[in-house]
């Protein structure tokens, strides 16, 4: 227990830093991902926007959500916001504390994956590359092709192998133009993002530092609390499971040793701890019928008292008392739909 | 717990250490951004100059930025800047002391990037193409002025169709090249210089108000830290003290409700502790639905008090 809670008070104390490194794995795995990605631009006219914008801002979108759902706190802030009010009042800055924690951890990866994909170009010449200025860039003495057709020739730049417009505007030419945009606005947004990110930081401790104190300790609260909770449940189960097995196994016992006639076989009060643990229950026929029956009818959740006699019957939910042995086993029958 | 604050000491002490590695981390990961990064330059008369110092200046900018976010100790310095006086003077020198480490640690992966895209030199070949005089070079030197601002503008493509032969782009290329190099490798020397003269020359003034600001600085880095900490170990104790006083409250209603003898904690084994007198599957339930639709209030004063 100690050292559980050690541990737990190192993460607890540095669940920040644990949080942080998600977000770091996050962001590599989305680099990671472009870089395996395949792409493969369809050189047609319209479907190069599509497909290029849809490579830019579908998988952001998709890595936020993931961020989301890989955030263990989500729950946490869900089931905060859901519950009702009760003899606890629900505060808001809280909430909104909780809220944008999350989200902002959950911005790094598509804020990555956006940055790469500008950086590295290809989406944005496949998307545009049938608004390139031709005027400017190619051949102003080239015989003017109709739009459609200019559209057509200017949607294969990206695959040079099918290329054909050659004369009218050179292939390098034109991906070096887009590419130069595309870098120009990729370190623009890195810019961006990152301005953003300090004025975050560093204006809350001129504006707002004790009521961000409080909402900090208050949701750190909420998420031990939570724990603390479901740990101290675990604990409860675990019991209650030790002391419905060791009050069936003596309920085995005493039913096997009334059958047999012989008188309940209490262990002596010198035996030795093995003794004990086996729980009058010493042969293999006795133990294969109390397997049979724990597998039969599992007994009530419902602990008896263990000094009480059987017979006195505790009332519990208000049943009549119930009669030792063989009739037992009908209320128990009764009750297991566990 | 010892060996809890065993770590824990260990981290304090070492915060300096902490943010050294993280501007030290900073700085290998611009380098290798810039390897990383694909460099092409649009060869295009305007958009080579914007683009070649475009990429030399953002990135630090950015990289600066990142220093100062990831640097825990700005926020603490924010916050001794603007919380109200109270019963505590602040100290301006502490401040300043504390600005200009932060400072520091953040400028040198920008000052890094500087030179190592200064010594790599396709930035400034490629901003500064357009600009050479073309009279000292033999392939630029019989051209309208129109077409030459548009071959020079070219001669940090290598591939391009009409470079590919021209042997002045390489007189060109190598001369700014070794500009770019030289600016570099100047910038470096400066900046070594400096720091060298900084760090051997301040022992000579003012050594104890540095010491008092190093100490003091060190100190509010380590009240905060022990603050956050105690916050942490006090929000678990009070949930835990919650969360008993809970189960005993629930354990008080079953007993006013249904006439059974309370079984009292004394004498009991150690598993009928840990049951807190919840015996029952509809007893658990209760106790579940209770903690969803009622959570306890925030108060264990009366939980202390008993």
């Amino acid at each position: 227990m100690d050292k559980f809670r050690m541990i737990f008070q190192f993460l607890q104390s540095n669940q920040e830093s644990f949080m942080n490194g998600i977000c770091g794995i996050m962001a590599l795995a989305s680099a990671q991902m472009y870089s395996a990605f395949d792409f493969n631009c369809p050189c047609l006219p319209r479907y190069n926007l599509v497909y290029g914008l849809g490579i830019l801002l579908v998988p952001p979108f998709i890595l936020f959500l993931l961020g989301f759902v890989l955030n263990n706190n989500i729950s946490m802030l869900a089931e905060e916001w859901r519950r009702p009010q009760g003899q606890r009042g629900k505060d808001p800055a809280v909430l909104r504390y909780m809220f944008c924690s999350m989200a902002q951890r959950a911005m790094i990866a598509p804020a990555v994956w956006v940055s790469v994909t500008l950086l590295d170009g290809k989406c944005i010449t496949c998307a545009f590359c049938t608004s390139v200025p031709v005027e400017t860039l190619g051949n102003a003495s080239h015989p003017s092709l109709s739009q459609g057709e200019m559209k057509r020739v200017l949607a294969r730049i990206p695959c040079k192998e099918i290329y054909d417009g050659q004369e009218l505007i050179a292939n390098e030419v034109a991906i070096r133009y887009l590419r130069c945009i595309s870098q120009a606005l990729g370190w623009c947004f890195v810019l961006l993002m990152t301005t953003l990110a300090f004025l975050v930081r560093s204006l809350r401790p001129c504006f707002t530092q004790a009521a961000f104190l409080k909402s900090r300790y208050w949701s750190h609260y909420i998420d031990i609390e939570r724990k603390l909770f479901d740990e101290t449940c675990a604990e409860h189960a675990r019991s209650f499971a030790k002391v419905c097995i060791q009050q069936f196994f003596e309920g085995m016992s005493t039913d096997l040793a009334a059958t047999h006639c012989h008188s309940p076989r209490k262990a002596p009060a010198d035996a030795g701890e093995a003794t004990e643990k086996l729980l009058g229950i010493t042969d293999q026929s006795t133990m294969n019928t109390a397997l049979k029956s724990w597998h039969r009818c599992k007994p009530p959740l419902h602990l008896h008292p263990p000094t009480l006699p059987s017979g006195n019957g505790w009332a519990g939910e208000g049943q009549p008392p119930a009669h030792p042995s063989a009739p037992r086993r009908e209320v128990a029958a009764y009750y297991s739909r566990v | 717990m010892d060996r809890f604050r065993m770590i824990f000491q260990y981290f304090q002490s070492n915060s300096e250490s902490v943010m050294n590695g993280i501007c030290g981390l900073l700085a290998l990961a611009s380098v290798k951004i810039y390897i990383c990064f694909d460099f092409s330059c649009p060869c295009l008369p305007r958009y080579n100059m914007a683009y070649g110092l475009g990429i030399m200046f953002i990135p630090p900018i950015a990289l600066f930025l990142c220093g100062l976010i990831l640097n825990r100790q700005s926020l603490v310095m924010l916050d001794e800047w603007r919380r109200p006086q109270g019963r505590r003077k602040k100290d301006l020198a502490v401040m300043r002391y504390m600005c200009s480490s932060i400072m520091q640690r953040a400028m040198v992966a920008p000052v890094i990037w500087i030179i190592v895209t200064l010594l790599d030199g396709k930035c400034l070949i490629c901003a500064f193409s357009g600009s050479v005089d073309p009279e000292t070079f033999v392939g630029f030197a019989n051209t309208s002025p129109l077409q030459v601002q548009q071959l020079l503008a070219k001669v940090p493509c290598k591939d391009d169709e009409l470079m590919r032969n021209n042997t002045s782009r390489k007189a060109v290329t190598r001369y700014l090249r070794c500009w770019s190099q030289a600016l570099g490798w100047s910038i470096l020397l400066i900046l070594i210089i400096a720091a060298f003269l900084a760090r051997w020359l301040r022992p000579c003034f003012n050594q104890a108000t540095l010491l008092q600001a190093r100490h003091w600085s060190n100190y509010i880095d380590i009240e905060q830290k022990i603050f956050e900490e105690t916050c942490c170990e006090h929000s678990r104790l009070f949930a835990h003290k919650c969360i008993l006083h809970f189960f005993k409250s629930i354990r008080e209603e079953i007993k006013m409700h249904s006439f059974n003898l309370p079984r009292e904690g004394e004498g009991a084994e150690g598993e009928e502790d840990l049951l807190r007198g919840i015996t029952d599957q509809d007893q658990v339930n209760k106790l579940l639905k209770m903690w969803y639709y009622e959570k306890p209030p925030l108060d264990v004063s009366q939980a202390t008090q008993r």
